[in-house]
Formats: C-alpha cells, sequence, structure tokens
C-alpha cells in the first residue's frame, strides 16, 4: 500500500480545545477511505486537517513529502478537492454556474473559461446526475438533488482526491446508497476517496479502508471484514452488536443488540 | 452539445448598453439642466470644442462626472462589502463607514487646516479605523455577517454622535460649512476638486477587476473557497482597502452620501440576473443612481439646490426599512 497523502504525529487544536494528539494516517491511494466514529471524535477536524483549512499545531500533514502548507493555494486545489458539510450556495446562483466554479484552481486571470472547463464540467454534472438541472437555480432544489450539485462542483475541479465531510447527511436511503456507488466508481477510475461517514454498515460495505475513531484517536483501521467485530463496536461507539456477513456483498454488517431501556 | 458560458455573457451584456445609455441620458440631462437651459446641441457644441461655455464645461461637467464616478465607487464598495459581510444590509453607509471617514475629514478641517489633502487621508483613515473597530467588536471565532451589520448600525450611531460634537464645538464658519457638507453634497465640485480622487477611484476599481473572480468564488463559503485555491486573508483585505478606500475617498469630496452603496448593488445584481453580488452592475447602478438623484436634487425646490444625500436618503431610507423587515423575518 502506498500513501501520497499522510499525517505525522500531527496535533489538532480548535481555540482552547485539543481534538487529536500525535495523531498518524497514510491514507491508501486509489482507495476509498471511510472514517467512522461517535459525533465530536474528531472526524472532520481531521479531514480539515488534510486539506489545510486547519493548520497543525504539532506535526506534519505531507503530500508527496511535502507539507501541505507549502503549495500555492491552486497548485494545492488541482490535488485535493474538498466538500464541506455546509457549503455555501451564492443567491441566485444556477446549477451549472455552480459546478463551474470547481474549475477555478485551473483558471487564471487571462484564461477565465477554457474547452478543458467545458468539458470537465459537462462531464461532472453527468457523472453527479445533474445535467438536467443545469439550468435550475440551486436554491429551487431539494437537499439531495443540492448534495448532488455540490459533489459535481468537486468533480469538476479534477482533482485526485475527494474528501468528503459526512456527504450523505441530508440524503433519503436511496440518494445515499447512490451517492456512495458514484464515489465508488470515481475510486474504480483511480481517484482517492476519502470520506467521513455515519453509517458504519456503508461504511463497511463501499470502504476499502475503513479509519475508525474515539476522541480524537484512531482506533483501529484496515480493510473492514479485518478490523469491524463487536469488541471494536463496543470501543469506538460503546455499542454491544452482533456481527453478521451483509447478505448483499459480504461485508461485515453491524447488528446493535439494544433493544430499548 | 450546448455551451454553457456565453449565457451570461449577453444578459449583462444587455444590462451594460442599457446602463451605459441611462448614464449618457442622465449626464446630458445633467449638463443641459441649471439656472438657463443649454439645449443638447449646444452641449455637444462644447463638448466638442466648437463653442466655450464656462457654465458648461468647468461648473456642470465635472459634476456630472462626479455623479457618474462617485456613483459608481459607492456601488462597488457597497457590493465588496455586501460579499464581505455575506448580508444585503453590510454596506458602508450602515455599517458607519462613512460616517468614519465624515469624522477624519471634520478632524482634518478643525483641528488641522483643511486641505485636500489632509481631507483626503483623514478620510481615508476615518474609515479604516471604523472598520477596524467594528471587525475587533464583531469577532468572536470567525464571522457571522449578520453580527457584523448589527454592530455596524451601532457603530454608525456612536460615530454620527460623535460628528455632531465636533460640529458643534467647532467655530462658526467652519461649523456651517461642514453642516452643509454633512449630507452629503455635488453642490459647487468643480475640476479642481475631482482629478485626484478620479484617479484613486480608477486604480482602486481596476485592482479590484483583478480579484473580482476570486471575490465570487468566496461567496461559496470560507472552506471551499480555500480549498479551491482562493488567498481568503489576502483577498479579504484587499476587498476592505478597496472598499474603503472608494468611500473615504468620495466622502473626501462630497461628504456622506448614504444608501447609493446600500441600494445599487442589490438593484444591479437583480437586474443582471447574476449570481452572488457582482461588481459591474454594481458600479453601473451606482452611476446612474447617483446621477439621477443629483439631478432630482438640483431640480425638486430649484432654484435651491439640495445636498443629493438627502434625495437618496429619502429614496434609500424606504429602501432599508423595507430590507430590515424582510431580514428580521428571514433571521
Amino acid at each position: 500500500m502506498t500513501a501520497r497523502l499522510t499525517a505525522r504525529d500531527i496535533t489538532l487544536r480548535y481555540g482552547d480545545r485539543v481534538v487529536s494528539t500525535r495523531l498518524n494516517l497514510d491514507v491508501p491511494d486509489g482507495a476509498f477511505t471511510a472514517v467512522v466514529g461517535p459525533n465530536a471524535c474528531g472526524k472532520s477536524t481531521l479531514l480539515r486537517a488534510l486539506v489545510r483549512l486547519l493548520r497543525p499545531e504539532a506535526g506534519h500533514v505531507e503530500l508527496d513529502g511535502r507539507e501541505v502548507g507549502a503549495y500555492a493555494p491552486k497548485t494545492l486545489a488541482r490535488q485535493l478537492g474538498f466538500l464541506p458539510q455546509d457549503p455555501l450556495a451564492p443567491d441566485d446562483i444556477k446549477v451549472w454556474q455552480l459546478v463551474s466554479r470547481g474549475r477555478f484552481p485551473h483558471q487564471s486571470l487571462l484564461a477565465l473559461w477554457s474547452p478543458d472547463d467545458e468539458e470537465a464540467v459537462t462531464e461532472a454534472m453527468a457523472a453527479a446526475g445533474v445535467e438536467d438541472l443545469a439550468d435550475r437555480p440551486v436554491q429551487e432544489l431539494s437537499g439531495g438533488q443540492r448534495q448532488r450539485v455540490w459533489i459535481a462542483m468537486v468533480l469538476a475541479q479534477r482533482t485526485s482526491y475527494l474528501l468528503l465531510d459526512e456527504p450523505t447527511s441530508f440524503l433519503d436511503i436511496t440518494h445515499q446508497y447512490q451517492l456512495l456507488g458514484l464515489l465508488a466508481r470515481l475510486r474504480d477510475e483511480g481517484r482517492t476517496v476519502i470520506a467521513v461517514l455515519h453509517d458504519i454498515n456503508q461504511a463497511c460495505r463501499f470502504a476499502d479502508h475503513l479509519v475508525a475513531m474515539r476522541d480524537g484517536s484512531v482506533i483501529a483501521e484496515g480493510v473492514p471484514g479485518d478490523i469491524v467485530d463487536a469488541a471494536l463496536m463496543k470501543d469506538v461507539f460503546d455499542l454491544p452488536s452482533v456481527i453478521v456477513p451483509d447478505p448483499v456483498t459480504g461485508t461485515p454488517m453491524v447488528v446493535p443488540t439494544l433493544q430499548g431501556e | 452539445m450546448k455551451t454553457l458560458r456565453p449565457r451570461i455573457e449577453r444578459r449583462t451584456a444587455l444590462l451594460v448598453a442599457v446602463m451605459t445609455a441611462l448614464m449618457l441620458g442622465l449626464g446630458l440631462l445633467g449638463l443641459c439642466y441649471g439656472a438657463s437651459w443649454a439645449s443638447p446641441g449646444k452641449v455637444f457644441a462644447v463638448l466638442t470644442g466648437t463653442e466655450r461655455s464656462v457654465v458648461i464645461s468647468d461648473w456642470r461637467l465635472p459634476r456630472v462626472l462626479a455623479g457618474l464616478v462617485f456613483g459608481a465607487a459607492l456601488g462597488v464598495a457597497g457590493a465588496l462589502f455586501q460579499n464581505l459581510t455575506r448580508n444585503p444590509m453590510g454596506s458602508p453607509d450602515v455599517i458607519g463607514l462613512d460616517a468614519g471617514a465624515y469624522t477624519g475629514a471634520l478632524v482634518a478641517i478643525t483641528v488641522l487646516s483643511g486641505t485636500s489633502a489632509q481631507l483626503a487621508a483623514g478620510s481615508v483613515l476615518g474609515g479604516l479605523l471604523v472598520a477596524a473597530a467594528i471587525y475587533l467588536l464583531a469577532y468572536e471565532r470567525g464571522f457571522s455577517g449578520l453580527r457584523l451589520v448589527v454592530i455596524g448600525i451601532a457603530v454608525n450611531a456612536m460615530v454620527t454622535a460623535i460628528n455632531s460634537w465636533i460640529v458643534l464645538r467647532a467655530e462658526l464658519e467652519v461649523a456651517i460649512a461642514a453642516v452643509g457638507w454633512s449630507a452629503g453634497s455635488l453642490n459647487g465640485v468643480g475640476w479642481d476638486d475631482v482629478g485626484i480622487p478620479f484617479t484613486v477611484i480608477a486604480v482602486l476599481l481596476v485592482l479590484m477587476t483583478t480579484r473580482a473572480h476570486a471575490m465570487h468564488q468566496a461567496s461559496l463559503g470560507d472552506a471551499v473557497a480555500a480549498t479551491t485555491g482562493v488567498g481568503l486573508n489576502r483577498l479579504r483585505l484587499l476587498m476592505v482597502l478597496v472598499g474603503v478606500g472608494c468611500t473615504a475617498t468620495v466622502t473626501a469630496v462630497a461628504g456622506p452620501i448614504a444608501f447609493i452603496a446600500l441600494a445599487a448593488p442589490q438593484i444591479g445584481r437583480r437586474l443582471a440576473g447574476a449570481a452572488g453580488v457582482p461588481l459591474l452592475p454594481a458600479a453601473l447602478t451606482g452611476a446612474v443612481l447617483l446621477q439621477g438623484a443629483d439631478l432630482l436634487a438640483q431640480m425638486l425646490l430649484a432654484p435651491v439646490a439640495l445636498p443629493v444625500g438627502v434625495v437618496s436618503t429619502a429614496i434609500g431610507g424606504c429602501y432599508l426599512i423595507w430590507l430590515l423587515t424582510k431580514e428580521v423575518r428571514r433571521a
């Protein structure tokens, strides 16, 4: 397993709160990595550090052996695409316009719109299934449609990495699976995907590499089939459960044994 | 396959054409109108140099150009701060930057000798100080646009009070001059007053044009902006400096002209059917609004020329009330 994107002994802090201390992570190239863990365990913070929205207080986040903070903003933006939980859509922006914003790191003052941009935006809209919405204002769309538009924007960025912070949160169950399927296809096309996911069973089904976090530390990581067992669920989520094979894919499926009081 | 890009160009091009026609029309009207009416034919003759008229070329022309250029500058300043605060109420006149620039100008007049350089420096400094004060008061683990606007409104009230106090303590002639100017007026603006301001505004606008693309990218939220390659800190600093620079430059010459900066960007945005708050429609709309308001100010109680700020405040005040009720309902 090779990893171009790595975190070495990073300490992350929000204001006075230390989120993670001496955390290490190698993001496997060309794989789908899912980060799971209870609320406020530092998953999002870790993702923000990887895309240098948060500077580690100590330690290093490196891409190809070079500190991410040392890259020019647009150079890094052509490698790492990131979708936060709460992106803002400007008033009255249309779908194709928002998707076009993903081309920003490829544009300059003199080359504002190229055939490459055109192609990337069209392709991204097709991949995310939003071509038919191209002329619609984003604010009129449903939550699921809007999320796919944002995914298309990140795809138009044409980065080797896609980092997504809880991309399935506002989607109904069908759209959740469609989105995860899309991310898996993108992985098959050679991109590296890292997503914070809430649903452990979805993570087991779609991810090649699972990172389980609690209190800012990585408790376990590896192929879901190798690491997910009842003990891990207890350690990470305090959840008593039995693990059965997913009847569709054979990957681990967590069935909680809690039945109310 | 249909192409994506040209579609915005068409609507923006239409807006530019219509606004330019309006600017030329209102500008021409401004050259014709005055104590004595000059026919458009005569105005053209003077402009092309075949006839001479001091009234048209030295009195009316600089005033008309000031109306258009200052209007554009105020429109852009408004658009910049509305982008920064992500709030349609976050314009320099509402959050007290005009008032702050005016304080600086008042200090330059009352304490110093009041040369135009001192006025300009005083205005810029006053505007920047108020901007810094609002920034410090509003900052609390990042920004909320509404919080910044509400604090700005309070700061505006305080600074306005300080301005009144300065005027009350000033010597009589100085106070009378200062008050006449406090509403924002283009009365008596001549060529000597506009040379440097026009240059400063042109430089600021060109500078900002080179970063307009990044400004629109920043409207996607800090996280997306940063991870698509926008250097947010430098961009914000530039936006504040250009916004305060435009506001202060206009204030140094014409006093605090309220509500153009508030209304122009939103009207322009709607006319252009554009996403976010773009600069060009704001500039064009600002130019048309200020020149139109100045003409009204001259005509309403003719031969008495009102300060243009009275007209812009009367129109803009209604707009602000409407906007406030809408925002409060949303928040």
